[in-house]
């Protein structure tokens, strides 16, 4: 049977790792394979992760305020190495003007502070396997 | 591009979609599996168990490092639990895997248990075949647990590490499910965080007071943390290997995992044929004598079976 | 308090209450809920009693205000003699932008600066290493080399200012810094006022801004509470923190429990060391988190005071009362800023600053309400500002010390989160101490345990949070906040290029050098950092030089 996986990955510096655990427990009490990857990640790391283990969607995590230099470059990564099909989806301290923009940049949602648990697990749910594989 | 090819070619996106196929019990992985199967039995298999927390996946990431300055390829699986009520998996191990995850010569992939019967599933053993496949020297096997799930994995690869870490006294009892005596390497890990050369003694004692094979395992003390003995490790991984060619004793290796590889086909099978069953028609009414207590159950599964059977 | 014959009176009056008055009102509407908790998770009854507080002896477990055990407060006059110092952490962009910033503050009424750095400065990175990138000036300011340091106090009087800074693993390369900072203006470091936040083990447990080994950064901890109680006597050299530990998720009882418990694991170490402990221990501050549970909140810091105080006096044997004190700064719960309807949030961290006073607390921080958003705007902390001014001068709690003793809910839930912590004492004791308890995980789990349930009762609506899962609107939140100037990162690369050409690059090389022999024996750290400062060596060389010898470190992993 198939099974979701998800890679929950936090760039950047900040070790406000408390969401990103939340968040990953909750995958996995909706029944999905959560890998996580830990602190202070690079977007190389991070796409390298999702290579390996061949994940549906990845989750970016970040408190810091460095998502607009970070998410891009996963999203761009991704492309670059034949993976455009994962879902990518972020979270953090993130004002909404910027969550436009990372849209643009090929995240598909952003979920700020407060977000329900219910919410990230539909949306995964729903979207995974979505989008086309836009290869570069 | 097939992923077989994809895989003979080196492409690790290829290597991820054939285990993701495995796991997923894809009828597409038991045809790749045929194709590269005659590429199989190359690799050093190292089972890496022990209780939760001790510390297991820093040492397999200092000593994949280790055995990567040595020009070896290194293939890395970590298995943890699946909830059995949720189906889902935390899969942590990559944390401590560090960088390593982005040198050529590396592949790190994290699966669960899935929650089927019997243990060890076939797609761990199927995913050790792929890594052999793709030219893993070595391949580490990491199980989390204290139990059969790691007793089982012993039968799969050659050499076996025990790790264990100082605690509140209990440590060599918490081995007794059978692990101590599938062990080659012992392990005391997080040497700072206590009394690491009581839990050693304790075991070199078990290990005198138990049966002398012609393989003493040795008890090592390490801080996997701070990159400490993982060398010593890997010279006792190195010195195994050469000992099971020389002894014979990897012709017996080889023939117990081609058994146990067969023991889990057959059972994966069977399992796969009992489901069938239980959403049959006739399973219900089965049930239905079993609740009468007019037949008991084990009666009922053979006429069960013998009625699919003749069905065939 | 009262006698066992009143006390038997009120437990029998109590139990006629609840068959004849409580059980008919329940039969007439029902409570609203089947189980009321507090913020933490605790249950709580539906009435408290003086048969609840039967245990308590007043003049041994209260006290008086400026006496032990300090359950009252540290002083004797508590705010009729001087209000809490008004304290907001503040910093962002580039030295200048935050200079600018301490300015505005300090006309608006505020009494002491506190500074926060960005992550590469957390971290030990200067501006131009490859760590840093995207994260220039986001979440505090930059601060690379003293000249970084020169220009963010430059024309603010720092011998009359008291300044809190909040950095951990390289506390000791931006301490030197600031001392330096003082020397080039003609000071010595004798009339320098502040702290340091300089607290790994709670890196370890809860905030993860660590760099290395719990050993070697334990002994810099030491190695500056040494300098300190040399040189800088009215300089708070470590600031024992439960906030991060509770904005981790831990639940009351758990932020001061290990706080407490990570007190004292400085104490025994500086103790290890050869310090008289009367030495160090009146200079060593604490600093907790405030969350919207007003009584849990009170309880803790009467609670955590109470501790201390007992287990300066007996365990350790500390013969100075002020080395029996514990004082303390307050930061609002971060963790409870909503990102929807904002302005909800001016009133949560009003309730949550009243209770601080209500603590006793000695300094405190407002949080602004757009900080679940992006670093605030300057009208947001003045209105977190004025939110502190008006509790102090309009609420009348400030007339009258620890104001709710006496309560029987409150002096109940002291006791109770009193006997909680020593049984977590006893859990850490068990698994070998605090440093071994953070390699077996022990913390981490605890926090990410509470953190999963507390979110699991707010979506299963357990836990009412107004504007997230109850009272909902549905209108697009309209916020205006701080957007870094890429500007300024630009400069500060130019001025950290600047430095390293101008300086004298053999005093850098060789004072680096000194530290690393340093580093590799056994002598206090703190005179060669200084000496790094004041060669304007940068923030990530001193801390490479350090990481060579000491190594990194790595966490063992719990959910």
């Amino acid at each position: 049977m198939k099974k979701i996986r998800v890679l929950i990955a936090k760039p950047g510096l900040d070790g406000h790792d408390r969401g990103a655990k939340v968040v990953a427990r909750a995958l996995r009490d909706a029944g999905m394979e959560v890998i996580y990857t830990g602190i202070q990640k690079t977007p190389e790391d991070i796409v390298e992760a999702a290579i390996q283990e061949d994940v549906d969607a990845v989750g970016l995590s970040i408190l810091s305020g460095a998502h607009m230099t970070l998410f891009p470059r996963v999203t761009k990564l991704l492309r670059k190495r034949g993976m455009g099909d994962v879902l990518v989806v972020g979270g953090g301290i993130i004002p909404p003007k910027d969550a436009l923009e990372l849209k643009k940049a090929g995240v598909a949602e952003v979920f700020g502070p407060g977000t329900p648990l219910n919410t990230i697990v539909d949306f995964i749910e729903k979207n995974v396997g979505k989008k086309p594989d836009v290869a570069g | 591009m097939s992923l077989v090819e994809g895989l003979r070619n080196g492409d690790k996106r290829a290597v991820a979609k054939l285990i993701s196929l495995i796991e997923d019990g894809d009828a597409a992985a038991t045809a790749a599996i045929r194709e590269i199967y005659s590429m199989t039995g190359k690799a050093h298999v190292v089972g890496v168990s022990g209780p939760p927390g001790t510390g297991k996946s820093t040492l397999i990431f200092r000593l994949a490092q280790e055995f990567r300055k040595r020009g070896k390829k290194v293939g890395i699986i970590a298995v943890d639990p699946t909830s059995p009520i949720s189906g889902g998996a935390l899969l942590g191990d990559r944390v401590r895997m560090g960088d390593l995850a982005s040198d050529e010569g590396v592949f790190i992939r994290s699966m669960g248990t899935r929650g089927r019967l019997g243990g060890v599933s076939a797609a761990t053993s199927d995913a050790i075949n792929v890594l052999d496949a793709y030219g893993s020297d070595i391949i580490f096997v990491e199980t989390a647990g204290a139990g059969q799930t790691d007793v089982e994995v012993s039968d799969l690869v050659h050499t076996t590490v025990v790790v264990v870490m100082p605690g509140v006294g209990d440590e060599v009892q918490a081995l007794k499910a059978g692990l101590f005596e599938v062990a080659h390497i012992f392990v005391v890990n997080k040497a700072d965080l206590g009394d690491a050369d009581r839990v050693a003694s304790d075991l070199s004692i078990m290990l005198e007071l138990g049966e002398q094979g012609d393989w003493t395992p040795p008890v090592l003390t390490a801080v996997a943390l701070r990159g400490e003995a993982e060398k010593e490790v890997a010279d006792f991984l190195e010195e195994h290997l050469t000992h099971l060619r020389e002894s014979g004793r990897m012709e017996e290796k080889k023939r117990r995992r081609a058994e146990k590889e067969l023991m889990i086909a057959i059972s994966e099978s069977v399992l796969e044929r009992s489901l069938a069953l239980s959403s049959g028609r006739s399973f219900m009414s089965f049930v239905d004598e079993v609740l009468e207590k007019r037949m008991s159950p084990r009666e009922a599964a053979i006429r069960l079976l013998e009625e699919s059977h003749s069905g065939d | 308090m009262s006698d066992e014959a009143t006390l038997k009176d009120i437990e029998r009056a109590r139990r006629e209450w609840e068959k004849r008055t409580l059980a008919r009102s329940l039969e007439a509407s029902p409570e609203r809920s089947g189980k009321f908790m507090t913020t933490s998770s605790q249950e709580v009854g539906s009435l408290y009693t003086p048969s609840d507080n039967a245990d308590l002896e007043y003049m041994e477990d209260l006290g008086f205000p400026g006496e032990y055990p300090f359950t009252r407060g540290v002083h004797a006059t508590m705010y009729r003699g001087r209000l809490w110092t008004m304290r907001q952490f503040a910093g962002h962009g580039s030295a200048e932008d935050t200079n600018a910033r301490y300015r505005y503050l300090l006309e608006h009424g505020e009494t002491g600066l506190s500074v926060a750095f960005d992550m590469p400065t957390l971290y030990g990175f200067s501006t131009d290493d490859r760590e840093a990138e995207g994260e220039f000036g986001i979440c505090g300011v930059a601060c690379a080399s003293l000249e970084d340091m020169e220009i963010l106090f430059e024309g603010i009087p720092v011998d009359q200012v008291s300044t809190s800074m909040t950095i951990n693993g390289p506390a000791a390369v931006l301490w030197a810094m600031y001392i330096a900072m003082a020397e080039n203006r003609g000071m010595g470091s004798e009339v320098l006022r502040g702290t340091i936040q300089n607290d790994i083990l709670k890196e370890y447990q809860a905030q993860k801004e660590w760099i290395f080994p719990p050993e070697p950064h334990m002994r810099l901890v030491v190695d500056t509470i040494e300098y300190a109680s040399e040189h800088l006597p009215l300089w708070n050299p470590i600031s024992i923190s439960g906030y991060h530990i509770r904005e981790a998720g831990s639940t009351a009882v758990q932020e001061l429990a290990f706080t407490l418990s990570n007190g004292f694991e400085y104490v025994k170490w500086c103790v290890e060391r050869g310090l008289e402990v009367d030495s160090f221990a009146p200079r060593l501050s604490f600093f907790f988190n405030a969350h919207s549970d007003l009584f849990e909140e009170v309880a803790k810091y009467r609670a955590a005071r109470r501790i201390w105080a007992r287990e300066m006096k007996e365990r350790f044997a500390a013969r100075n009362p002020r080395s029996w004190w514990m004082r303390f700064h307050t930061q609002t719960a971060g963790v409870s800023l909503t990102a929807q309807q904002p302005e909800n949030n001016i009133v949560r961290v009003a309730i949550q600053a009243l209770a601080a006073v209500l603590g006793g607390t000695q300094s405190l921080h407002t949080n602004s309400m757009d900080e679940a958003w992006a670093v605030p705007t300057e009208r947001a902390v003045r209105i977190a500002l004025r939110t502190q001014q008006i509790i102090a001068h309009e609420s009348g709690v400030t007339s009258t010390a620890d104001p709710l003793g006496g309560s029987y809910y409150l002096e109940w839930m002291t006791d109770h989160m009193e006997e909680e912590a020593y049984r977590y004492f006893d859990r850490i004791e068990e698994l070998g101490g605090v440093i071994p308890a953070i390699g077996k995980g022990f913390y981490q789990r605890e926090i990410a345990r509470s953190a999963y349930r507390y979110q699991r009762e707010i979506e299963r609506k357990e836990r009412v949070i107004v504007g997230v899962n109850a009272h909902i609107t549905e209108e697009p939140e309209v916020v205006e906040y701080l957007r870094i100037d890429r500007e300024a990162e630009r400069r500060q690369l130019k001025r950290l290029k600047r430095v390293r050409e101008k300086r004298d690059s053999r005093k850098v090389r060789g004072a680096l050098e000194g530290l690393r022999k340093a580093a590799e024996g056994e002598d206090n750290l703190m005179p060669p950092i200084l000496e790094c400062a004041r060669a304007y060596a940068t923030l990530g060389e001193t801390v490479e030089t350090l990481k060579e010898v000491f190594g990194l470190y790595e966490e063992p992993l719990v959910y």
